[in-house]
């Protein structure tokens, strides 16, 4: 991973260098109404205070992936077709939600 | 300074597409974003290979610059209107090197790539060409830019603004929440720096909130002294420009810098003062 800012691409495969067993990783998938991918959402990821923490845009998968911490999370996805809302009870390892976006 | 003299919304920005001396610029993140879609027009400007020296740890010089903005087709008496992704983050670092190499006539898209993605408006994978010209960049104004000394100095003195995460600020994460925690460098904040995130500063559809609440925010929230000079600093400068731009373009305070070294820079630095926790800290 590049020392930067930058947004990492969110279709791709998790780095090697990333240990599962050691980060909690926050995933999935942003759908519309019609249940289909959601290709450029804005997923943003809020902590247990509501405060903003990241953000990442939705690849041609609709999928998102961050890297937190054990604990309470807010998902907001925010994209052309609508909002949607999601709570998080993160462990470490994987944790999957899928976001549902609507008006 | 008026907002709309640094600002413009994406209606207007949709009525100004084919206006002659206007110039759409996207500065990305990830390259891939504008050859996917852009607006209509806009060239693009990669925040590392075109704004980054390829050798030194710097950006690019008075030189460079001039030699990238002939290169894009851009003279300088253009008006630039600079957007992009990550709520405009790198487009408002792109926003300071205008500044800083003396562009008269530099402004921001209100909200971005995001918001016109949400208002579903129009972008086009067509290629852009413009005529190559010969821009003349100034010498670069050192009002806007700190270095790592006169930030170790400036502890205690002006005010320090630290627009990281809560958790970045506290030393509990070296980066960002989207990226891998690989980093070596020591956590924490420079002490009496001040915690704004520079989200707090934008809506969340990537607009920047009105003058009456950014300043509630600096000044009534986090106690920001008016009466000082202010330094802003993020990991690497970008997150940064974002609220130099807030404070100094928006809300008009004169004497702002941007800590571009910031954390990647100030928490590698052997023997300098760090503080740990949710807390500003002594000097």
């Amino acid at each position: 991973m590049s020392d930067s800012c930058a947004a990492p691409d969110q279709d791709a495969a998790l780095p090697a260098s990333v240990d599962i067993e050691k980060e909690t990783v926050l995933t999935g998938t942003v759908v519309n109404d019609e249940g289909e991918l959601v290709q450029g959402a804005y997923v943003r990821l809020l902590d247990g205070s509501g405060e903003f923490t990241a953000e990442v845009v939705t690849g041609e998968g609709g999928q998102f992936r961050f890297f937190a911490a054990p604990g309470k999370w807010t998902l907001r996805a925010l994209s052309r077709y609508g909002d949607a809302t999601g709570e998080v009870e993160a462990d470490r390892g994987l944790n999957e939600t899928k976001l549902a976006v609507s008006r | 300074m008026a907002r709309e003299d640094v600002l413009v919304t994406a209606d207007w920005a949709e009525e100004n597409l084919d206006t002659p001396g206007v110039v759409f610029v996207e500065v990305d993140e990830d390259a891939s974003a504008y050859d996917y879609g852009h607006i209509k027009g806009a060239v693009k400007i990669d925040w590392k290979d075109d704004l980054q020296d390829p050798i030194r740890r710097d950006f690019v010089n008075q030189e460079q610059f001039s030699q990238l903005l002939s290169q894009r087709g851009i003279s300088n008496d253009d008006t630039v209107v600079l957007y992009g992704g990550n709520n405009n983050w790198f487009a408002a670092y792109a926003y300071w090197y205008f500044k800083l190499y003396g562009h008269e006539d530099v402004k921001l898209l209100d909200g971005g790539r995001k918001k016109w993605e949400l208002d579903a408006r129009d972008v086009t994978a067509e290629v852009v060409k413009r005529e190559p010209t010969n821009y003349v960049a100034k010498p670069l104004n050192w009002d806007l830019r700190a270095k790592r000394d006169e930030v170790e100095a400036a502890i205690g003195v002006k005010n320090l603004i630290d627009v990281r995460s809560p958790d970045e600020y506290a030393g509990r994460l070296l980066a960002p929440a989207h990226l891998p925690q690989e980093q070596s460098q020591r956590a924490g904040h420079i002490p009496t720096a001040l915690s704004v995130p520079w989200s707090k500063a934008a809506n969340e559809d990537g607009t920047f909130k009105s003058e009456a609440e950014l300043r509630e925010l600096y000044v009534g929230e986090a106690g920001l002294d008016e009466g000082k000079s202010t330094i802003a600093y993020c990991r690497i400068g970008e997150r940064s420009s974002h609220t130099w731009f807030a404070l100094r373009e928006l809300l008009g305070y004169e004497d702002v810098k941007n800590y571009d070294g910031s954390w990647t820079e100030y928490g590698s630095l052997v023997g300098v003062p760090i503080a740990l926790g949710d807390e500003p800290g002594t000097k």
